[in-house]
């Protein structure tokens, strides 16, 4: 299972092309927030950029803190979203320990589902999808 | 968010009333330098300077912006403190998708505030904060205390002046998110005369898309051209500093107060040297995959023991034209160290470079005297340059308030007009020939990117004067339109009139009054109407002795071929400009 890495972020010269492209292409929305990706400047913009996106979390803290099932654990990391069952509540923008979750002013939830299609609209190669490594079950065993 | 009608804010700063404005016209002017030009018809005021509290300082974006590549930058429109005519001077950053996002067509700022002031606006946030304690401090400071104060990290833009706009120099610019600036013209001055310190646009809202396939394929299509073609290849690698080395073989490259126009000492500030030597990276426009935007950094030892600090400095062709070449300062890190010290004042780095290349001259040939200059100025002496800087941001006596005013004002006071670089203000940095020193002389911001007078320039021997002018009118004209979506001019060898009907069409903005093409002609008159009712007089434009004087590529200056160029641009624009005969058609003749 592959999950979105922004793994080269010191290339990163801030154009918002991956948010951009996340909005448009999963959310159909134009947006630089409203993507599973935002790009923030890390205090200024003589300092770099980083990346908000989620880091693909097993158990996942978003789908636990959620209480209708809208988001839900991925198998080997990360989170499924079935919008409709959405109810705006805002706890898995709560729950999430690296602020990869945006809230619109309606409360709708924006979050990575690891798709890639952002990726071919790095102009620096900053991101990529990786295999994400097997992950360790309770007592150990894998 | 797809509409028919402009949508505008308009901030009162004297009265601190906000208001929202829904304005139609979106068919008949596009937006962008069409919208801002309307605006200021409709808002501005002919019969007062351009310090009078009620002139609009106008920022607009396009129908296009964030909709499309490149569709990056933002049109600052206001009466200029240079010439008290109306202007406009163009700068990208995170601007133009900040007001997209914010849901705002145009910002418009009137009024004055009582003390020094920031604003920050937003798709539901407008609020204005005294900041009287940042009076003197200076741009890059000025940005960290902002970043503080308002939220929204990445996804806002914060605009700023420096001393130099609170002094109200005639060309301080407006820095737009550290690295990009209105430049030109003095935009930093009317923010200055508004004490408006500051500007926080917040980019906090999201739209819906177009139905179907057309737009996202669209996009792609155009994305894959602005990223994959050989003609985006210069701005992106070695960036516009790409030009010293060719523009000084074509004996083109404006060099010690254009006393020459090619220099052996020119490899030192080439484009090839700065990458190697001091590129530290590349940054962009927020939606421009291109990243021309490059970062040099300096360091420097302040003290002994090995304590160094280091400094970062963005670059460009221009600011290495008029702070290395016009000051025959050779050293790249010196050329960097220059432009910090501009950039933290505020000023326009073109302007403060050429008024010091004249004051340098003025000093050697005897016009003015230390009693004048303060300092010992000598040509490629850049800590010299570096204190000269802060004497014409903070003018300690008349000769400096005067060059902060403008070169050609301080050399009317104290002679040297022969050898002032003014072409309308402190020349850019094409010495290339006649179409372009009458191109940027006369046109409408004395900008190089009015039009392509300098290629035109190094690819025409011949002297037909008709082609030239018609050349210029049209190219112009062809800017204007990109202008009004306000994309960037890199990308137009891409975005040709026909790819922005699409473009338009595929995100619902098929209703137009008229082609692209015939839109641009519209804001070609509005714009030059708007200047010749202030006052401007295109006839009367006289280009300085010392362009006469150069040798270029193609031989001596050809002054009567010059002449006659001079003569016949003015008439065009005269004509552009006429007033219309019925007042109900003055907006869309």
């Amino acid at each position: 299972m592959k999950a979105l890495r922004a793994a080269r972020m010191e290339r990163c010269i801030g154009c918002h092309s991956c948010s951009l492209a996340c909005a448009r292409l999963v959310h159909k929305v134009l947006s630089w927030n409203k993507a599973g990706i935002r790009i923030s400047s890390s205090g200024g913009l003589s300092t770099g950029f980083e990346a908000r996106v989620c880091l693909s979390c097993h158990p996942a803290p978003c789908a636990e803190a959620c209480p209708t099932g809208s988001l839900t654990q991925r198998r080997d990391g990360g989170v499924l979203q079935k919008k409709n069952l959405c109810i705006r509540c805002g706890e898995c923008a709560k729950a999430c320990p690296v602020d990869a979750i945006f809230l619109d002013h309606e409360v709708n939830p924006y979050v990575c589902l690891n798709c890639g299609q952002c990726v071919p609209f790095c102009p620096h190669d900053c991101l990529e999808m990786v295999e994400l490594p097997k992950r360790e079950a309770e007592g150990g065993a894998r | 968010m797809i509409r028919d009608y402009f949508r505008i804010m308009m901030v009162n700063l004297t009265t601190g009333k906000t208001t929202i404005v829904e304005l139609p016209g979106r068919g008949d002017y596009l937006g962008g330098a069409g919208l801002a030009a309307h605006l200021f018809d409709k808002y501005g005021h002919v019969d007062r300077d351009w310090d009078d509290p009620e002139q609009p300082l106008i920022f607009a974006i396009g129908p296009l912006t964030g909709y499309f590549p490149l569709m990056s930058k933002t049109c600052c429109a206001f009466r200029s403190p240079y010439h008290n005519q109306y202007t406009e001077s163009y700068a990208g950053g995170k601007s133009a998708l900040s007001l997209r996002f914010a849901d705002l067509d145009a910002l418009v700022v009137t009024g004055r505030a009582k003390r020094l002031t920031a604003l920050c606006v937003g798709s539901r946030r407008v609020e204005t904060r005294d900041v009287e304690y940042l009076r003197g401090f200076d741009a890059i400071h000025t940005g960290r205390v902002l970043r503080k104060m308002f939220p929204g990290s990445g996804r806002r833009s914060i605009l700023r002046i420096g001393p130099a706009g609170e002094n109200l120099s005639s060309y301080a610019c407006i820095n737009v998110d550290t690295f990009r600036h209105f430049g030109r013209m003095g935009g930093g001055t009317a923010m200055g005369a508004k004490n408006l310190k500051g500007i926080c646009i917040l980019g906090d809202r999201g739209f819906g898309l177009p139905e179907g396939k057309e737009y996202p394929k669209l996009y792609k299509e155009i994305f894959k051209q602005l990223t994959t073609t050989e003609m985006m290849a210069k701005y992106h690698g070695l960036g516009t500093a790409v030009n010293i080395n060719p523009l000084n073989e074509l004996k083109s490259l404006p060099w010690k107060n254009l006393q020459q126009t090619s220099s052996p000492e020119a490899d030192g500030i080439s484009g090839e040297t700065f990458a190697d030597d001091t590129l530290l990276r590349n940054a962009a426009c927020a939606g421009c995959p291109v990243g021309c935007i490059h970062v040099g950094f300096v360091r420097e030892q302040f003290q002994t023991n090995n304590q160094y600090l280091y400094r970062q400095v963005g670059y460009d062709y221009e600011p290495i034209f008029s702070c290395g070449g016009m000051l025959e300062v050779t050293d790249a890190s010196d050329v960097l160290r220059i432009l910090d010290v501009i950039e933290k004042e505020g000023l326009d780095c073109m302007s403060a470079g050429v008024a010091l290349a004249w004051a340098t001259e003025a000093l050697e040939k005897g016009v003015v005297s230390t009693e004048e200059t303060v300092l010992d100025l000598k040509w490629g002496d850049a800590e010299t340059y570096m204190k000269a800087v802060e004497l014409i941001s903070r003018p300690p006596n008349e000769f400096y308030a005067l060059i902060a005013k403008g070169t050609m004002r301080c050399a009317e006071r104290y002679g040297g007009q022969d050898f002032a670089c003014v072409l309308g203000q402190e020349m850019a940095g094409y010495a290339t020939g006649e179409v372009f020193f009458v191109s940027e002389g006369l046109g409408f911001r004395h900008s190089h990117l009015d039009s392509g007078g300098y290629a035109y320039d190094q690819k025409h021997e011949d002297k037909d004067v008709k082609r030239a002018l018609d050349f210029l009118v049209q190219d112009g004209r062809e800017r204007i339109v990109l202008n009004c979506m306000v994309g960037c001019l890199f990308s137009r060898g891409v975005y040709k009139d026909d790819l922005l009907a699409e473009a338009m069409a595929s995100v619902g903005y098929g209703e137009l009054h008229g082609s692209v093409a015939e839109i641009g002609a519209r804001v070609q008159k509005l714009r030059w109407r708007l200047r010749l009712r202030m006052g401007y007089r295109p006839d009367k434009v006289r280009i300085p002795k010392r362009y006469t004087e150069i040798t270029t590529w193609k031989g001596p200056l050809d002054t009567d071929y010059m002449e006659a160029l001079r003569a016949g641009y003015a008439a065009r624009i005269l004509e552009m400009g006429a007033p219309v005969d019925e007042p109900g058609d003055k907006e869309d003749d």
